[in-house]
């Protein structure tokens, strides 16, 4: 038995230790928003955030993430606790990112965690973070105008809640 | 020709959730007709209407072609609601079933707009005319003193006006017009054709709501992983299942059984691991211990093979088309260029790997996949399960949401596979793939070598010319005596060549096949316009002219061009050759947009270079313009550009993401797409060593559509071929270094 905090909600975990979280996500918990792309860390698209931070769910076994919070894109929500509504994606909406729309969900995990990291990326930072990525359909220069957006459009969030103003937080970062 | 039926009182409604009053237009085959109007089936999935309309004026649209990122479910109900003079607020799609009553639901070829514009078009316009008809009853005047306006009949001299809801009821007791005599809006009229209307799956896709054919999940269901032969045309000798089972949640391991040449789109056959979680399949499939017969094609080296058909193609071929007489005449050396150019293997490598999840019971089955071509699919299932022709609608194929497909999903290997577990095992079964599978179990882009020879005039033209291709052609699927590619295959660049010259060759060799060929986004055009795009280059670079002189000079006049004076037999994508014709003007005019537009002949810093190239493919024009760096024996992209001429734009935005997408799908042709196969077997395994583009890769990109009133054509992959071509072109203009042999990673690093 595992428990975690799934999407800000206690959950407990009745599967192989060594499971990796995107099988216990989708198979065991029909949370399919996170998706299978590579099996081997190397494409992002199954990108959740465990403790605010972007993690390869193909990857990671339940058996490491014990006691930790762990976030989904059914769990990215804006200040008041709206899924669907965070800064991200509303410019995935604005910009009309997705084609097909398969490894979205894995960009805007990525996306999120860049901006709780770092609230006003640049160019360079935003390439650097998405690298690990990978979109077939190539709507990367989408991408990179959305986060650009986001970024400037405001909050951010943490664990799948904004808590912060990136202007503001930038500002504050500046000014220590 | 399929005829548009009021089906608004048809039994079948109630089970696809539409309430009784509704205005329901459906699609029939006329020979059964008679049948169908007899039928009050129960079964659910007989659903195969175009247009209802509830009392409550919601619209419920039907999308009879799969998605795969392009864009469709968004553009055939727009057309359908432009001329149906729908409000998009009030509208809602539903995916369509596969059903041989919507006609062709084969998503490929970028065939949905330009091939079927016209008739999705009447269907909006057969159900306005009977909303205005039953408004024109209800107020007693002339047909003609009404008209439908965003949601509502209106009357056209009180102005008074009755909601489509309301009309509803009056509309489901007419008799349809007939499709082709109802007027379609003038296009100067259109409001919502050629606008952005707001994208049906984005929300969904946003919140991570949009369902793919992975994410199937039934009660009971197995999960089945398959290791299949490793070399095509192997068969399992013996294998020990033991330690699989012993993985905890691993249910059972099946032989799939025995498949053999030709290869068609059945499965590969293998052995299969079931599980009832993911997980414990993948942990199952790592004990499998299988003894493979790799059979006769285990001697199969590409790089061996690629200097093979290269040499072919340095010999004279097959003749495809001919004019005048380019042997009887002597090449002035100094004049004359000669090219080879060649590709590997290329995989779609679509991010959502196949997956399909079937139940089967008795001769009952149920489906759910991610196809292109879910009649197709149908059809190969019913063979599979021994179904008469009258049994064909015992299966209910339900079309889910493709994580990219490029060619890949319209074969129906996964989903026979799935559908040949859940008969063995009794238990719903989703069939997965892994990225390895993938990437070494492909239909993939055959390995090719092109040749391209020409004399160069004193006006800076060419009036000898010769093209060559060699490469292993798709029909070898099915027919394993087939080793030239069909006149509709050559037709894609190569055939089709629209120079002005009096003296032209156009070639084929017969080639072996050692892997499954399959339709990788816009097929042979890779091979045919990289060669022909690099081709036209080099004769510039000979000829001293810039490239898009080059071009001007080759296209001549003015003219619409008919490959079938050449004795070819030219089938231009199944489209009418008068409404979409070869027309140099609009191949020039595009070449010297792009040319413009991305101002490729500034001057530049030395290491930089401007390339262009072209290639009318599937009824649309599109040229491409790259600018690289090439320093210390890296190429960097620093800015492309695509031009399209598309004819009717119907949603925009997605023609734009389409050729942005294309762009980065050449990108990643052009750097370091290949497949490489010794002994048999594909040697990449994952993203690590069959890299695609990354965002790192990706310069600044910029689409120029071309506003047009000509008829529509393909959008998914004439944005593809120029782009290859246009990035070499560059690397060569920027280095002196020209790449003819793809991917650019064996010689820079990207």
């Amino acid at each position: 038995m595992i428990k975690i905090t799934l999407n800000n909600k206690p959950i407990t975990l009745d599967v192989d230790p060594q499971m990796p979280l995107l099988y216990a996500l989708r198979d065991e918990l029909q949370l399919t928003g996170t998706k299978f792309g590579c099996g081997a860390g190397q494409c992002g698209a199954c990108t959740v955030h465990l403790n605010g931070k972007a993690i390869r769910s193909c990857i990671t076994p339940v058996s490491a993430i014990a006691e930790q919070e762990i976030t989904t894109i059914e769990g990215l929500a804006d200040i008041h606790g709206t899924p669907g509504e965070s800064a991200v994606q509303v410019a995935w909406r604005e910009f009309k990112v997705p084609q097909c729309g398969y490894c979205q969900s894995g960009q805007m995990m990525s996306a999120a965690a860049l901006l709780k990291e770092i609230p006003l990326p640049t160019d360079e930072q935003i390439i650097e973070h998405m690298q690990g990525n990978i979109c077939r359909c190539g709507t990367y220069k989408r991408i990179k105008a959305a986060i650009k957006s986001a970024s400037t459009n405001a909050t951010v969030t943490k664990n799948g809640v904004e808590i912060f103003d990136a202007r503001q937080l930038a500002n504050e970062k500046q000014g220590a | 020709m399929r005829s548009i039926e009021n089906v608004s009182r048809r039994g079948f409604l109630k089970f696809a959730g539409i309430a009784s009053g509704s205005f329901v237009l459906g699609m029939n085959l006329p020979f059964a007709t008679a049948q169908a109007k007899s039928s009050t089936s129960a079964l659910s999935h007989e659903l195969n209407f175009f247009v209802s309309i509830a009392s409550d004026s919601m619209v419920t649209l039907v999308c009879h072609r799969s998605e795969m990122g392009q864009g469709i479910r968004t553009s055939v109900p727009q057309i359908i609601a432009e001329e149906l003079e729908a409000d998009w607020q009030k509208v809602s799609v539903v995916q369509a079933k596969a059903d041989k009553k919507y006609g062709s639901q084969g998503t490929a070829g970028s065939a949905s707009i330009r091939n079927h514009f016209t008739s999705i078009r009447q269907i909006g316009a057969v159900a306005r005319d009977m909303l205005e008809q039953a408004a024109a009853n209800i107020w007693q005047v002339e047909r003609s003193a009404v008209k439908a306006q965003k949601h509502f009949v209106v009357h056209t001299t009180t102005g008074e006006k009755i909601s489509f809801g309301e009309l509803a009821s009056h509309a489901a007791k007419l008799t349809p017009p007939d499709s082709k005599t109802v007027t379609l809006k003038n296009n100067a009229d259109f409001s919502l054709i050629g606008k952005d209307v707001k994208l049906i799956d984005l929300d969904d896709i946003v919140a991570g709501k949009a369902q793919y054919a992975q994410d199937i999940q039934l009660a009971d269901m197995l999960i089945a992983t398959i290791v299949r032969p490793p070399v095509v045309g192997g068969k399992v000798i013996s294998f020990d299942a033991s330690d699989a089972l012993k993985i905890k949640g691993v249910v059972d391991v099946i032989a799939l059984k025995p498949r053999s040449i030709p290869v068609t789109t059945n499965p590969l056959s293998g052995i299969a691991v079931l599980a009832n979680n993911t997980w414990a399949a993948l942990e199952g499939r790592k004990k499998l211990k299988v003894k493979w017969d790799h059979g006769d094609k285990q001697h199969h080296d590409s790089s061996l093979f690629s200097k093979q058909l290269a040499k072919q193609v340095n010999q004279q071929g097959e003749k495809v088309a001919s004019k005048g007489d380019v042997y009887a005449h002597t090449y002035n050396e100094n004049n004359t260029v000669e090219a080879t150019y060649t590709l590997p293997y290329i995989n779609h490598s679509p991010m959502e790997t196949p997956a399909a999840t079937a139940v089967v019971n008795g001769k009952k089955c149920t489906i759910w996949a991610g196809t292109q071509n879910p009649q197709w699919a149908k059809g190969n299932v019913a063979q599979e399960l021994g179904l008469g022709k009258d049994e064909h609608d015992n299966i209910e194929l339900n079309v889910t949401l493709m994580g990219g497909a490029f060619g890949r999903k319209s074969k129906a290997d996964f989903i026979i596979e799935a559908v040949e577990l859940a008969k063995a095992s009794k238990r719903p079964v989703k069939v997965i793939w892994s990225r390895e599978d993938d990437i070494q179990h492909g239909f993939y882009h055959s390995i090719s070598a092109n040749y391209c020879k020409a004399e160069l005039t004193t006006k800076g033209s060419a009036d000898h010319w010769i093209s060559r291709n060699a490469y292993p052609p798709i029909g070898w699927l099915w027919n394993p005596d087939a080793k030239v590619p069909d006149d509709f295959q050559l037709a894609l660049g190569f055939g089709d060549i629209p120079f002005a010259l009096n003296n032209l060759s156009i070639e084929k060799h017969a080639v072996d096949s050692f892997v499954r060929p399959g339709w990788v986004r816009s097929v042979a055009c890779i091979n045919n316009g990289f060669a022909l795009g690099s081709f036209v280059d080099e004769l510039a670079v000979k000829a001293k002219l810039s490239t898009r002189q080059m071009w001007m000079n080759l296209l001549g006049d003015n003219r619409h061009v008919d490959p079938n004076d050449n004795g070819f037999k030219y089938s231009n994508y199944n489209l009418d050759l008068k409404e979409h014709p070869i027309d140099t003007k609009r191949m020039k005019d595009l070449i010297n947009l792009i040319s413009d537009k991305a101002k490729v002949e500034e001057v530049l810093p030395e290491n930089q270079g401007w390339g262009i190239s072209f290639l009318r493919s599937f009824g649309s024009f599109v040229a491409a313009a790259t600018k690289v760096e090439v320093v210390n024996n890296k190429v960097t992209v620093l800015e492309m550009h695509t031009a399209v001429d598309c004819g009717i734009v119907v949603t925009p935005d997605r023609v734009k993401a389409q050729m942005e997408g294309a762009m980065i799908f050449g990108l990643s042709i052009a750097l370091m797409g290949e497949i490489s196969v010794k002994a048999g077997k594909v040697q990449q395994r994952n993203f690590h060593d069959s890299p695609v583009t990354r965002i790192n890769q990706v310069p600044e990109l910029y689409v120029h559509i071309v506003e047009s009133n000509a008829p529509p054509g393909g959008i998914g992959e004439p944005g593809v071929p120029p782009v290859a071509p246009s990035i070499t072109n560059a690397i060569f203009h920027a280095s002196k270094t020209r790449i003819r042999d793809l991917p650019v990673n064996k010689v820079f690093t990207v």
